[in-house]
């Protein structure tokens, strides 16, 4: 049964795919739906694209090793919007750019800064398909028995076909249902699993350690250093920003993300009530010599419940955990081939054809050379660090501050990628997920912003500075000069 | 196949469609006067008042967070309903409480837009 929850989610977005290719002719079409999306489907297409299987299966398991304080995790993720949603969504649709490069092209009006943006957009990405990609051929390998590279290869060949298939516009459709999909995946066992504890006579839980929030040092830094990078870390994620661009205007940007807000508080309910049906019923997989805490909310239906009904139920928990995996990937690779199409290849839709195998080529190779333990939560979060620690300050000053400058904006991306991909590939190799190094965002960002604003004080601001500030802040009906700079051929 | 520029902004980007004789003010702020600066100065700045408004409050809310559970152990170990009380703020509270700010937050930059545009668009 769990075999045929995974077909039938492949299939469902394998159709939506060519149904896309019908749709998608020209080049326009292929990277950003020609921009015709309306905001809830732009919403439910974001929250498709951003509920990850770290979100689906990671943060239950996280919850259920660590109690309370990995709650912050979710309302991190959920948090990262309303910052973005303030300081970055309009001005960034307005600036008129298809990619974060494109960004930092038109506000610096310097290629060097646009390289090293595409560098970090490349590494951003294939840090976030990693865990997704290794996270699936774990749970195909446990639903199925499948050996443990399956599951990654799967879903790399279902993203390469949907992605060439139809581009963006089969991936906003294929996205928006996906959001659906999983709440109602991880919604409708939830019901029946509450039923089934209620039933049981409502057992509770003892262990205060896990229950009340940890007050030590080392655990406030964690949490602080986890609050940071979460909130200022979504905004400079590459599959999240992609998006900005299908509205039509600057204020549909801000409505459609007002909208994400709502729809990611209501799934991040969710997640945590399984961590505690976790705790009650499964504690054990966060014990023993290997624990295998992901496989939590996949396990709950099982044990709880049992029987058919108890079957059917992990059957669809699979197909949402599947559909997490398809449509995250998905978005990370539309947005990393787009930014490789353009800047290492001549672009055009034969450049993306070839960057899309690209894209997703590499970090499976890497998935299937470095099988890694770490929760496929934390290794996300490590991708937050980078880009909290890079494309924040870069935004966040490109759009407020006049001064800055492309000198400074290249040295503080340097900088914080250095510091916090250090941090990362530190982590990734010791496997030690706490202290200062595994938790880098409360360094790396201010820093950052330090370096940016210090060499900017010290360097020329581009030209057209005061011109593209009318264009990132202006409303479009207001007729203006906002300069002729356009994303450049793609 | 042939490599083309693409349009992906508003049509409306050249100083030459406008209207003749209409909007003196964007006249100003298109040839970057001291004056057009102003206006520009003035719609970012109220901008990123809000903006920082919405952030304070965050940081005060969701930031204080750990550090009051940290030092009030009366809060840290309340219970409401039977769920610890950090259990409820962290995984039923903030998440209407972000949809509220962010819904506040848009209609206060509409209104700003609006204002601005009010501005430019009177002789």
């Amino acid at each position: 049964m769990n075999l045929a929850a995974v077909a039938a989610v492949t299939l469902a977005t394998l159709l939506a795919g060519f149904y896309g290719l019908r749709l998608s002719r020209t080049t326009s079409d292929f990277y950003v739906a020609s921009r015709g999306v309306s905001p809830l489907a732009n919403a439910s297409a974001i929250g498709g694209e951003y509920v990850s299987a770290a979100s689906f299966l990671g943060i239950a398991g996280l919850v259920l090793a660590g109690g309370v304080d990995l709650l912050w995790l979710p309302v991190g993720w959920t948090g990262g919007y309303l910052v973005l949603l303030v300081l970055v969504s309009a001005p960034l649709r307005r600036s008129g750019a298809y990619t974060l490069p494109d960004f930092a092209e038109a506000r610096l009006e310097s290629m060097a800064v646009r390289r090293m943006a595409s560098l970090l957009v490349v590494l951003i990405g294939w840090l976030y398909l990693l865990p997704q990609l290794q996270a699936a051929g774990r749970v195909l390998a446990m639903v199925t028995g499948s050996p443990p590279w399956a599951g990654g290869v799967l879903v790399a060949a279902v993203v390469i076909i949907g992605v060439l298939g139809g581009g963006m516009r089969s991936i906003t459709l294929v996205q928006a249902f996906q959001y659906w999909l999983k709440l109602t995946a991880l919604g409708v066992p939830l019901v029946f699993l509450l039923m089934a504890w209620k039933r049981d006579g409502s057992p509770g839980i003892a262990d205060t350690g896990w229950l009340l929030p940890d007050t030590g040092d080392d655990s406030l830094y964690s949490t602080y250093s986890l609050i940071l990078a979460t909130f200022l870390g979504t905004m400079g994620l590459p599959h999240v920003l992609v998006r900005f661009y299908t509205n039509p205007d600057g204020a549909a940007a801000r409505r459609t993300t007002a909208m994400v807000l709502g729809l990611l508080g209501l799934f991040y309910l969710l997640p945590s009530a399984y961590g505690a049906l976790g705790k009650i019923y499964a504690s054990d997989l966060a014990t023993g010599t290997s624990p295998n805490t992901d496989a939590v909310v996949l396990e709950l239906p099982g044990r709880i419940i049992g029987g058919t009904l108890g079957d059917v139920l992990a059957a669809l928990l699979t197909a949402g955990a599947f559909a997490a995996f398809l449509s995250t990937s998905s978005g990370l690779t539309v947005s990393v081939a787009g930014v490789i199409g353009q800047d290492l290849f001549r672009g055009g839709v034969r450049s993306f054809r070839a960057a899309t195998v690209l894209a997703v080529g590499v970090p499976l190779g890497l998935a299937l050379a470095v099988p890694s333990s770490l929760p496929v939560a934390t290794m996300v979060g490590l991708a937050f660090a980078l880009s909290a620690s890079t494309f924040c300050p870069l935004l966040v000053l490109g759009i407020w501050w006049r001064g800055l400058t492309a000198a400074g904006a290249l040295a503080g991306l340097v900088t914080g990628g250095l510091l916090a991909g250090g941090a990362v590939v530190w982590t990734v190799v010791t496997e030690q997920t706490s202290g200062w190094v595994a938790q880098p965002g409360a360094w790396t960002v201010p820093l950052t912003f330090l370096v940016m604003v210090v060499v900017s004080r010290h360097t020329s601001r581009p030209p057209n500075t005061a011109r593209t500030m009318v264009r990132l802040h202006t409303p479009e009906g207001v007729e203006l000069d906002r300069g002729d700079w356009r994303p450049r051929r793609i | 196949m042939t490599e083309r520029r693409i349009a992906v902004t508003s049509p409306r980007t050249g100083a030459a469609r406008r209207r003749p004789g209409g909007g003196s003010k964007a006249r100003e702020i298109d040839e970057q006067t001291r004056l057009g600066e102003v206006y520009m100065d003035a719609l970012i700045r109220s901008q990123l008042k809000l903006s920082l408004s919405v952030c304070v409050v965050l940081v005060t809310f969701v930031g204080g967070l750990p550090l009051v559970f940290a030092l009030a152990d009366p809060v840290r170990e309340s219970e409401v309903f039977g769920v610890p009380l950090p259990w409820l703020l962290l995984a039923v509270v903030v998440y209407p409480v972000f949809g509220a700010l962010g819904w506040w937050y848009r209609r206060q930059a509409e209104r700003t837009e609006r204002d601005f545009v009010d501005m430019v668009e009177r002789r």
